[in-house]
């Protein structure tokens, strides 16, 4: 069935709570009537209750903080962080309490959390709701991370974040919300850690994440047509990496370009590059490109969001300069 | 109040083992025998103990770095935490948590927590949990006087009144925070957290029979469903604010005189209301309470640090990328 990333996220949201009462959704806006900002958590309550689907004060260590509590004694939650760019009033609970809990409790804990939350720029939000912040949180241990590009994986990602007993931060990039593709009936799980061949191609490797990757395919068709052949690769999940997929793609294509929308410096672009230097330097017949953000904040102004934001034709611009190599 | 004999005997042996494992501790870590900070109890054991005494295994607290009590209080093993404490393998945490992360899940003690102001919010979720089971648990937070200041603090005294959860916020007002003096009047922290919308009252946490009361009334309210509850015990911070300080900072006769006016134990024997302990069973408890901690101390002393790959150990449940 054809249906957009938020169809998509609402149906599992509804199978999961029906299949189990111990999940509960919970953060700012979510049992309204509208479902939140981008009506995600629609008809939940309706269905479940305010039991179930529970209203908080826009207060967000106390969400994520009493979701991390929640799950940590029998609950499975869904809490959401509504913009990923409120990680700075409630840091602490993600970094110092709920990604420490199994290990500094020496495998007592048991921590079944979801934390949804929106991320990326595109829409003319500006600099405070816009940023992408993935590669900080797959930087603390502890925590799974997510970022699914299209309705099927979003699905299948989230069912199993739902389900898995680590605490997991599942991205979602508000631009990506509308876009259509088809999606599995019925119970549909896809594991952490397996990238996912977007495009098949043999002269360059494009990997990619979240929104990059559909600017990825799109420099992909565009270069198609000029008669080179790019292979695309989703990451799907940031934590755990699919460092396999990377090197064998590399292996067979010689040449590697990181399509990121984080800031450059610390990205996954440069976690990506450095995986292939340090463990597929002899596949690599050119240095590897990353296109990435700036190391600016992203600006409210459309046409400078425009520029932030990496595009095909930057793409294109670096894959042919390493086929140029 | 309705304390029967046994548990009046039983609060007295959870406050002196407290006294006396601590005692123990410093003594040991100053001979360089433990790691890391710990931060002692002393003088505030009441608290701990009259604010557990009737919870179960299934009620839940979230503590602090000045957490031992809370541990003793709540049910954990003596030999375990020591194991703990000094950091080895069989310690309740498998030594990865130490002095101040120590935590007993079996037990409902979420954690002793290096972070002040860190615990709120996560006892709050424990609360969530038992208001959204209906299994009629209670969650409490430990908060130091430091942390009421925190925001993580505010942000969970409003979720607590906002979904009316079983749960108490038990300050504990020592008057320090960390080498300052708290510039608050005593009551101003109950003040704030009333001002959320819950019921808040200021006891002598130096007294057990008074906190003991208090707490009753603010478990009942929390099985029955009545909401949140906040607790402002005052006490006085006997040692300093870890093990080492010598709290120069402080005015000593004033320190002095607190600490005999105010040692909750000696005013829990000297209360008419205990005098079914008798002097015989108070020294039968003592000495099987020093013949525990002996025990404890010499397993855990003895005992084998962690193996090296140990390292990588409960990261995560399940994990398919690299660790190193």
């Amino acid at each position: 069935m054809k249906m957009s990333i938020r169809e998509a996220i609402n149906q599992t949201l509804h199978e999961e709570m029906a299949r189990d009462d111990r999940v509960v959704v919970m953060g700012e806006d979510v049992a309204s009537d509208q479902g939140g900002v981008y009506g995600i958590t629609e008809g939940l309550t309706q269905k479940y209750g305010v039991r179930r689907v529970i209203d908080t004060p826009i207060t967000e260590s106390a969400i994520v903080g009493a979701a991390g509590g929640a799950a940590l004694t029998g609950l499975r939650p869904v809490a959401e962080l509504m913009f990923v760019d409120f990680l700075g009033v409630c840091l602490d609970q993600i970094l110092n309490q709920i990604a420490k809990f199994r290990y500094m409790f020496g495998g007592q804990a048991r921590t079944p959390l979801v934390i949804r939350t929106m991320i990326g720029a595109g829409t003319g939000t500006g600099p405070q709701h816009s940023q992408i912040l993935y590669p900080l949180l797959a930087a603390i241990p502890g925590i799974k991370v997510v970022y699914p590009a299209f309705p099927a994986d979003a699905k299948g990602l989230l069912t199993t974040a739902i389900r898995d007993d680590d605490p997991v931060i599942f991205c979602e990039h508000k631009a990506l919300y509308m876009d259509e593709c088809e999606v599995p009936e019925g119970e549909y799980l896809i594991p952490f850690g397996q990238a996912r061949t977007v495009v098949a191609g043999s002269d360059i490797t494009i990997v990619a994440m979240s929104r990059m990757v559909v600017i990825a395919e799109q420099a992909a068709a565009q270069l198609k047509e000029k008669g080179i052949s790019a292979e695309v690769i989703d990451l799907r999940t940031l934590s755990p990496l699919d460092e396999g997929a990377v090197l064998e793609s590399l292996a067979k294509t010689g040449r590697l370009v990181v399509v990121d929308e984080s800031n450059p410096y610390c990205s996954m672009a440069s976690e990506i590059a450095g995986l292939a230097v340090e463990r597929g330097f002899d596949t690599l017949d050119a240095p590897v490109r990353r296109v990435t953000a700036p190391h600016t904040p992203v600006p409210a102004t459309p046409c400078l969001e425009t520029e932030y934001v990496p595009n095909a034709a930057k793409v294109i611009a670096a894959v042919e300069e390493t086929l140029a190599y | 109040m309705d304390i029967s004999p046994e548990k009046l005997a039983d609060a007295y042996r959870l406050m002196k083992t407290i006294r006396e494992f601590e005692e123990r501790m410093r003594s040991e870590y100053q001979q360089g025998k433990l790691p890391g900070f710990i931060h002692i109890y002393r003088n505030q054991e009441a608290i701990a103990v009259a604010a557990c005494l009737d919870m179960t295994n299934e009620d839940y607290i979230a503590s602090t770095h000045r957490g031992h009590g809370h541990c003793i209080a709540k049910g954990c093993e003596i030999e375990a935490m020591l194991l703990e404490l000094a950091c080895k393998e069989d310690g309740l945490c498998n030594g990865k948590g130490g002095s101040m992360h120590i935590a007993d899940m079996s037990k409902g003690m979420l954690g002793a927590n290096a972070i002040v102001g860190g615990g709120p919010p996560i006892a709050a979720g424990a609360a969530l949990t038992a208001k959204t089971l209906g299994n009629g648990a209670v969650s409490m937070a430990f908060i130091g006087d430091g942390a009421s200041d925190q925001g993580t603090v505010a942000e969970a005294l409003n979720l607590a009144v906002v979904l009316q959860l079983p749960m108490i916020f038990m300050y504990e007002n020592n008057r320090y925070a960390e080498f300052t003096r708290n510039p608050k009047p005593d009551g101003r922290i109950a003040e704030r957290a009333g001002a959320y919308g819950m019921p808040a009252e200021v006891v002598d946490g130096s007294d057990f029979y008074a906190m003991y009361d208090a707490c009753q009334r603010a478990i009942t309210r929390g099985r029955e469903g009545g909401g949140p509850t906040a607790i402002e015990a005052i006490c006085n911070r006997f040692y300093g604010h870890f093990e080492g300080d010598p709290q120069a900072y402080r005015d000593q006769d004033e320190l002095k005189q607190e600490r005999v006016d105010n040692d909750p134990l000696v005013r829990f024997l000297a209360d008419e209301r205990t005098a079914s302990l008798t002097a015989e069973m108070t020294s039968s408890i003592d000495a099987a309470i020093l013949a525990e901690i002996d025990r404890g101390f010499e397993v855990a002393l003895a005992a084998a640090d962690p193996t090296p790959d140990k390292l990588f150990t409960n990261v995560y449940i399940e994990y398919a990328g690299r660790l190193r």
